[in-house]
């Protein structure tokens, strides 16, 4: 028997159709997803088995954490910038253009007013890192409405549609989201979605 | 003439991009609970509605440490017998709801959840007759206590007071609210707790 040579053949994989199907997967994902918001502070959700869909315009989210910190945010920037405006002549502040331009490119605000103009005089890189210590405060002012009951009256005066969505952290104490809660209640907003994440019934 | 373009280059960018798509966006769209609260100012008159009903009414108290107590009808706070403890889950709270018996002897969650149960399996099996405004319309009235239609008898249905502690986290108040969606119960009230039913959850050991 003479010596079997095995010829050794080159393995040619035509590559087109794996550019064909990465193409359709690119568009697919460019075409469905959204951005997700940097938040500054990560916030876990409790689930539920709720199907409602948190609305996504119109929206006025309040980000609480673990500690107690209040965050906000709204979707549209001309509502931001209108109740910025508000506010700040509320409490006789001036904020200059700049400062305005970089609030509204904040994924979300959190600061005291009396805090806000050195805040927005931070550079970029900085404003992320010193949003985590701050926090909007919620104990009323001489009696009057507190700096979260005033931010949420701001935005609801220039949009009437608003709605508010609260966002808390799993382990946030009651007492805190009591105190929210309430503070909306006496401005009689009584209507808001909490925001969960999905969680089969086990049945 | 005969052109070999080499797409190797385009291959390499529409990785990069998957790649970028993949980690910065999200498709999951979170979801969330409604909830009404009632005005402050009508609170007076709320407290006196829910007197009368308070027959009907299940007291659930939500405490730290996961820890849930629930009391039936009309509270009654020098009785250690009312608060009863349970725990989290189907075996729990949901439990203990669904076959709570109202003065009457009828268990109106229990058969409110079997309507409901009913109305969604027709519409797994009848998608067009039910679109979603005739379930929705249709789970109200179930809701209420119309079990068997509006013309139908109305069962007496069943009112959760929720009183969370201050030691409670925010995860326990959204699985009791979870709870009382997964029973389909439609009044609820979220209310301040009591010094006596404070001093109620201390003896048991709760904050």
């Amino acid at each position: 028997m003479g010596k079997v040579k095995i010829k050794k053949s080159d393995v040619w994989i035509d590559m087109t159709p794996m550019s064909d199907v990465m193409v359709l997967l690119l568009t697919f994902f460019m075409l469905t997803s959204t951005f997700v918001k940097q938040e500054p502070v990560k916030v876990v959700t409790p689930g539920s088995v709720s199907e409602l869909k948190v609305p996504d315009k119109d929206v006025l989210t309040i980000l609480v954490d673990k500690s107690g910190k209040i965050f906000m945010s709204m979707d549209k920037t001309s509502d931001l910038e209108a109740t910025l405006s508000t506010v700040t002549s509320n409490n006789n502040v001036t904020l200059s253009q700049a400062q305005i331009k970089k609030f509204k490119n904040d994924p979300m605000f959190g600061v005291p007013v009396k805090d806000l103009s050195s805040y927005l005089n931070l550079p970029q890189s900085q404003m992320s890192e010193k949003i985590k210590t701050y926090g909007i405060p919620t104990d009323s002012i001489n009696g009057g409405m507190s700096e979260f009951q005033q931010w949420v009256d701001a935005a609801r005066q220039c949009n009437d549609q608003i709605k508010i969505c609260i966002k808390a952290d799993q382990n946030t104490p009651y007492s805190t989201v009591k105190k929210v809660m309430s503070e909306l209640q006496n401005m009689d907003e009584n209507r808001y979605n909490l925001i969960t994440s999905y969680k089969k019934q086990e049945d | 003439m005969n052109v070999r373009v080499d797409f190797t280059p385009m291959v390499d960018m529409m990785m990069l991009l998957i790649t970028f798509f993949m980690l910065c966006t999200s498709l999951a769209k979170p979801q969330s609970l409604q909830l009404t609260m009632p005005s402050n100012d009508k609170n007076i008159q709320q407290q006196n509605q829910n007197e009368s009903k308070a027959s009907q009414s299940v007291t659930v108290y939500v405490c730290a440490d996961n820890k849930i107590f629930y009391g039936e009808g009309v509270p009654r706070y020098n009785d250690p017998n009312w608060l009863k403890a349970t725990t989290w889950g189907k075996d729990g709270i949901r439990k203990a709801l669904r076959y709570h018996k109202v003065d009457d002897g009828t268990m109106p969650v229990d058969e409110i959840m079997q309507a409901a149960a009913k109305l969604a399996a027709d519409r797994q099996a009848n998608p067009t007759k039910w679109n979603d405004s005739t379930y929705n319309a249709k789970m109200d009235e179930i809701k209420e206590g119309y079990t068997n239609g509006k013309a139908g008898n109305r069962l007496a249905t069943l009112t959760v007071v929720i009183k969370p502690t201050d030691g409670a986290s925010y995860k326990n108040l959204i699985d009791i609210l979870d709870e009382i969606q997964i029973c389909s119960i439609g009044t609820y009230v979220i209310d301040q707790l009591k010094p006596e039913e404070a001093a109620m959850l201390a003896k048991r050991g709760a904050k």
